[in-house]
């Protein structure tokens, strides 16, 4: 059973971590010229082994400076970082620079959204993933470790990867591409893989090919996965939770069931609506949320998402002025939002639901 | 690869062709300009006494013909060499014929065949001190972004930019040459062969090779710092710290590795540029190389010796082209595989 961070209760949860993953109360700001850049703004959550997380949300709602905060990548840039990421009982945002180097790549990976771009494009596809393998494995030779890549491209299924590993990122496809980029974050046989928007420079043939892989792999290798997408027929078919982000800070969180068939926050329901449907009259196919997401230099008083929103302020609820925490709907269901739960559900069966 | 060689080399034969051709050309047609009646032939044969004498002397040199017929000639004194007479004397110009100076009384080749050495021995030693020196100091810059040390160098790089070299070259011989008995660690500076005293050679080529470097370690250091700041913001030097490297490898075999591949280019092309000689250093350290040369050359109206060394110094910028070329591909899988 996955972990819920119940924020209801303050502070949020105290001593050890009961899941493999554990992210509480995360902020990470970058302070600039023009003041200072909320990326991240309080997320919590938790994840075991084996499992899947979805993190949903538009450009700039903070879900990449996550998943990079987690694996320390901001360490040594000017970001001011507090709250606490736990992998399995350590605790990493604290953690000396240098043991956060050494889990990364090997107990924790992750993999990027455009693999021309993630890839070195001087050094060769193979030399690029024995490089990964041998800074994790001091003791093993050069040779071993380019058969343990050809089986890495193998696996991740690179048609004939001895020779293929010698090639150049720009003489793969976009597909192998990530595919490589698949086989260097698996290499070290990674007990968390983080993939951010895995699937979003990909053809949507290639797409569902590395989603099936992933599946496939984690299967195999049981590691839990974090997957970062703003695609939400990416995120149905394979996790077991989602977290829906905005402005930078989790806005719904819950299983896939319960936030993909009952949603209660009108974000996530305008996220839902503009899925495309091919199968509607085009009038109907594409519902856009109103509105662009709020500068994350100055978030807008009171709920991030009210400048949107076309429930706000129902009933004299007080949108414009207090913040909405994330608080329990239901056992495994939390929602910040204002408006009463039952009005919610309401809202949803009467005006979302009929044209999803 | 060996085919694309070769057709660089063809295509660089047809531009140095054409820069000689034009090179001649102005050579010739300037004179013409001047309004002066046989201005060509006063040029090289100096001041004659009598206008008949100086016709002589230009029907035989055959500065009377139509020049790109005399550019044919010229051409072919390269390949096979050539005798010059001016109607009472004759002298051979042996192959290569790059003309002959009536200044100088001595074929162009053979002057340019003995200042090469002392500019390939600046260029050489000033092009390692600025590349390492820059780079080093463009990379330190870049990653320690807003530094002391950055502040420092970019003060150092508009120093460096700023100054002339017949400036720093002089404040350089001022203070070690001749400032107080303590610095003057480089007393009478002045050019020893290499095959004559390997360690005198050495001894006075460092401040030339310190004014020269100067000026290019100055931009060297920008560029590189400009490279190095945009390479590390790129993705692949992400995907190099989550795969969990130490952060010398980031910098040193991922950022560093890309950040260099535009530096080949321009370090190509500057080094090829000195090799026609450096002017100003040559001139301010007395230095008898291809820049001296075609200092005083241009001093004494000696079109000859310019007409040469313009032609062998295009000849070498057009080699450094090819070597970046070829250097490149090397470089760049990208551009070696398409």
């Amino acid at each position: 059973m996955t972990v819920m961070i119940d924020r209801t209760a303050g502070d949020g949860p105290v001593g050890p971590p009961t899941a493999f993953l554990e992210v509480r109360d995360l902020r990470v700001h970058f302070p600039t010229e023009d003041g200072l850049v909320k990326a991240v703004d309080g997320v919590s959550f938790g994840l075991d082994r084996g499992s899947t997380l979805g993190i949903v949300g538009e450009s700039g709602c903070g879900k990449s400076v996550t998943s990079q905060a987690i694996l320390g990548l901001h360490k040594g840039t000017n970001a001011k970082i507090s709250g606490q990421v736990w992998l399995d009982g350590v605790e990493l945002i604290a953690s000396d620079a240098e043991d956060v180097r050494k889990l990364r790549g090997s107990k924790m990976a992750m993999i990027f959204q455009d693999p021309l771009s993630a890839l070195h494009p001087f050094y060769s596809i193979g030399t690029q993933i024995v490089e990964a393998y041998r800074v994790h494995h001091h003791d093993v030779s050069k040779k071993q470790a380019w058969t343990r890549t050809v089986e890495m491209l193998d696996r991740v299924g690179i048609p004939n990867p001895a020779d293929r590993s010698k090639d150049y990122p720009h003489q793969f496809s976009g597909g192998m591409r990530q595919r490589a980029m698949i086989a260097m974050a698996l290499v070290n046989d990674p007990e968390l893989l983080i993939a951010d928007e895995p699937t979003t420079a990909l053809d949507v043939t290639v797409q569902a090919q590395i989603i099936e892989l992933m599946v496939d792999l984690q299967k195999e290798f049981g590691s839990a996965i974090v997957i970062i997408t703003h695609d939400l027929g990416v995120v149905a078919e394979m996790v077991k939770d989602v977290l829906v982000m905005y402005a930078g800070r989790g806005i719904e969180y819950g299983t896939a069931e319960d936030v993909f068939y009952r949603p209660e926050h009108p974000y996530t329901w305008g996220l839902l609506s503009s899925v495309t449907r091919l199968d509607r009259v085009r009038e109907e196919r594409l519902r856009p949320i109103p509105g662009t997401p709020p500068s994350l230099l100055n978030v807008p008083p009171g709920c991030p998402f009210n400048p949107r929103c076309t429930y706000r302020g129902r009933n004299g609820i007080p949108c414009a002025t207090e913040r909405p925490e994330l608080v329990r709907s239901n056992d495994l269901h939390l929602v910040a939002c204002h408006i009463p739960p039952a009005d919610r559900s309401a809202a949803f069966l009467s005006d979302i639901k009929p044209s999803l | 690869m060996g085919r694309y060689i070769i057709r660089r080399l063809l295509g660089a034969g047809l531009v140095v062709l054409i820069i000689s051709f034009l090179t001649f050309g102005i050579f010739q047609i300037g004179p013409a300009l001047s309004g002066v009646p046989h201005a060509a032939a006063y040029f090289y044969v100096g001041k004659v006494s009598s206008p008949a004498q100086v016709a002589e002397v230009e029907h035989s040199l055959g500065l009377d013909k139509p020049w790109p017929e005399q550019y044919v000639v010229y051409m072919k004194g390269i390949v096979v060499g050539r005798p010059y007479t001016d109607g009472s004397t004759t002298v051979q110009c042996n192959a290569p014929c790059f003309g002959y100076s009536f200044r100088l009384n001595t074929p162009v080749w053979d002057l340019i065949k003995e200042a090469f050495p002392v500019t390939a021995s600046e260029t050489v030693g000033a092009a390692i001190l600025w590349l390492f020196g820059g780079v080093a100091i463009g990379v330190i810059s870049a990653l320690r972004r807003g530094s002391i040390f950055d502040r420092a160098a970019t003060i150092f790089a508009l120093a460096g930019v700023s100054l002339p070299v017949f400036f720093t070259a002089e404040l350089l011989l001022l203070v070690f040459s001749y400032g107080p008995k303590w610095l003057r660690l480089f007393p009478n500076v002045t050019y020893i062969p290499l095959t004559q005293n390997p360690l005198l050679w050495f001894q006075n080529l460092i401040l030339p090779w310190i004014a020269l470097a100067f000026l290019f370690a100055a931009l060297y250091a920008r560029f590189t710092r400009a490279n190095m700041l945009e390479v590390m913001g790129e993705d692949y030097i992400r995907t190099a710290t989550a795969k969990g490297l130490p952060r010398r490898s980031v910098v040193g075999r991922h950022a560093l590795r890309s950040a260099l591949t535009p530096i080949v280019t321009i370090f190509g092309l500057d080094v090829g540029g000195l090799l026609g000689g450096a002017i100003l250093t040559e001139t301010a350290f007395s230095f008898p190389g291809l820049g001296l040369l075609s200092f005083r050359a241009i001093q004494s109206e000696d079109l000859p010796i310019i007409l040469g060394v313009t032609i062998v110094g295009a000849l070498f910028i057009v080699l450094a082209n090819i070597v970046v070329d070829v250097l490149y591909a090397y470089v760049d899988p990208r551009v070696r595989l398409s």
